[in-house]
């Protein structure tokens, strides 16, 4: 099979005669109308992790299984679900940590879902687009003027925050933006924090029209999670708690000098 | 001009109500509410306690911890009740109460302690 | 063919799980949110025992002493005792949670966030120190 080529050098790690149940969440539109949970039993190996489980499922077990991966190494950040309750990346969560099992394998949180375990992430991209996440500068430098130098003391205040992969897991455990839909969000919060932060960028105005709102920083109650299960340790709630401090700060500045402000 | 939000207010009383709470209001009411009570700490002479607590500093602390207790809880409480019990429609009633609450209770300890 | 008489072909038709009212009973980690976020009930509440007692004391000797007598009845006691534990809560993770909205730079270098946590806890143990103190010898 040549599918199986592709997870080849994994699935031949040694199996270890036991075997263990996955819950997966299906939700097929065509056929049903609320999700269903379907059992199947997969046999372990060592090593293996739960979407070297799902991929066994979908070569061996059952085709019809639908769910978002790639690179299998934590990069992509594309196949993100619920691991009994939990936000994991599925490649990066043992199975051996998990036994004996049953293992509930559910769609992220928070999210429409589309089939099985494919969420629906439009919400995150145009929120992600709507705090322009990339350089702004009031006026760009003339070419022959050279790059914009960066200390690696400037770097290091905000690398952190530009070690998201989008792999949404913030989202899905984070409750306030299940319960508010509006609300912008941790990674789009600290990705915007990535560009204010950034020596070179001049554009935190044009950010805080989006973020110093209601809707914005406001909304969070810093339940914290979303640093919990960040699978690049960029610790969102820090940049939103951050962000309300200056932001907090600002506010004082414009009420007692409000000839300072634009 | 963006859109100016108030919550920065808000949340600064908050934040500064939580510090001082965490700080003063464990070993206060240890000492008040059961050390003394319960005998384990004699119970300081009235006369001297009413001298400290007139002592300007005092008042000042004094009324700081109080109002800026009320003031943190009136914003934890208000989020708890939008997002635990889902109660964002009735988001203006809520506010009214909980800071309208913390600010009678702000008076209240002005009053008492301008009067002590 | 289809089983779902709403589905029609090439429609997505999203499956939208809805947030029940109480969905922080369902993980131990949600109620420990609600637990801190409802420790403000007793910050406020032991605020407002407090200006009691103040209001009292500038009430006169006798006032005063019908309070005191009143915080030694058994349910002042065990009110106190569950509001000690809540306000404990609250101190711990307040402190624990100040590295979060705290970023302090000493030499150039980030000071780390278990310092800045410790620092907090240091800054508790030597208030309560303080007002123990006084009290004391008041």
């Amino acid at each position: 099979m040549a599918v199986e080529s592709l997870a080849g050098n994994v699935s031949e790690t040694p199996a270890t005669g036991q075997t263990v149940t996955l819950e997966v969440f299906r939700y097929r539109p065509e056929e049903e109308t609320e999700p269903v949970y379907q059992a199947y039993e997969v046999p372990v190996h060592k090593d293996w992790v739960v979407l070297d489980a799902l991929n066994h499922i979908k070569d061996h077990l059952d085709g019809t299984l639908s769910y978002r991966w790639s690179c299998r190494m934590g990069v992509c950040g594309s196949c993100g679900m619920m691991v009994n309750g939990d936000a994991r990346l599925t490649c990066a969560t043992f199975v051996e940590s998990l036994l004996p099992g049953p293992i509930r394998v559910e769609p992220l949180e928070n999210f429409p879902v589309v089939r099985d375990l494919v969420i629906e992430m439009t919400d995150f991209m145009e929120k992600l687009e709507s705090v322009k996440p990339w350089i702004i500068r009031d006026e760009e430098k003339p070419l022959e003027d050279g790059e914009y130098l960066q200390t690696p003391a400037q770097l290091a205040d905000f690398e952190q925050f530009s070690m998201c992969i989008n792999c949404l897991l913030c989202y899905a455990a984070c409750p306030v933006y299940g319960l508010e839909p509006g609300f912008t969000g941790p990674a789009v919060i600290a990705l915007a924090q990535r560009y204010n932060l950034d020596s070179r960028d001049q554009g935190a105005g044009e950010r805080n029209a989006v973020l110093d709102t209601d809707e914005g920083i406001w909304q969070c109650t810093l339940v914290g999670e979303c640093s919990e299960v960040c699978p690049k340790d960029v610790d969102p709630a820090a940049a939103i708690q951050r962000y309300k401090v200056s932001s907090t700060l600002q506010w004082y500045r414009n009420l007692l000098m409000p000839w300072s402000s634009k | 001009m963006m859109k100016r939000t108030i919550e920065p207010f808000w949340w600064s009383l908050f934040g500064a109500g939580g510090t001082l709470a965490a700080l003063f209001i464990p070993i206060t009411l240890f000492i008040n509410g059961l050390a003394i009570p319960l005998g384990w700490l004699a119970a300081p002479d009235y006369e001297n306690v009413l001298q400290m607590a007139r002592h300007p500093l005092a008042r000042t602390y004094l009324f700081l911890l109080i109002s800026l207790s009320f003031y943190h809880w009136a914003h934890r409480f208000r989020f708890t009740l939008y997002d635990g019990l889902q109660l964002k429609h009735l988001n203006l009633l809520i506010a009214v109460i909980c800071y309208g609450g913390a600010t009678v209770g702000t008076v209240a300890a002005a009053y008492t302690l301008i009067n002590l | 063919m289809s089983a779902n008489p709403q589905h029609t072909p090439y429609h997505p038709r999203w499956y939208r799980a809805p947030m029940p009212i109480f969905w922080w009973v369902r993980r131990w980690i949600h109620a420990r949110f609600i637990l801190r976020e409802l420790t403000s009930i007793f910050v406020a509440g032991y605020a407002l025992v407090y200006l009691l007692q103040l209001r009292a004391l500038g009430m006169g000797p006798e006032a005063y002493g019908r309070f005191l007598e009143l915080l030694q009845s058994p349910l002042s006691i065990s009110l106190h005792g569950i509001s000690l534990v809540f306000v404990m809560y609250h101190s711990i993770t307040w402190f624990n949670l100040a590295p979060r909205a705290l970023s302090l730079r000493l030499g150039g270098r980030r000071v780390p966030d278990k310092v800045i946590a410790g620092l907090n806890f240091a800054a508790w143990a030597g208030m309560s120190a303080a007002l123990l103190w006084v009290t004391l010898t008041g």
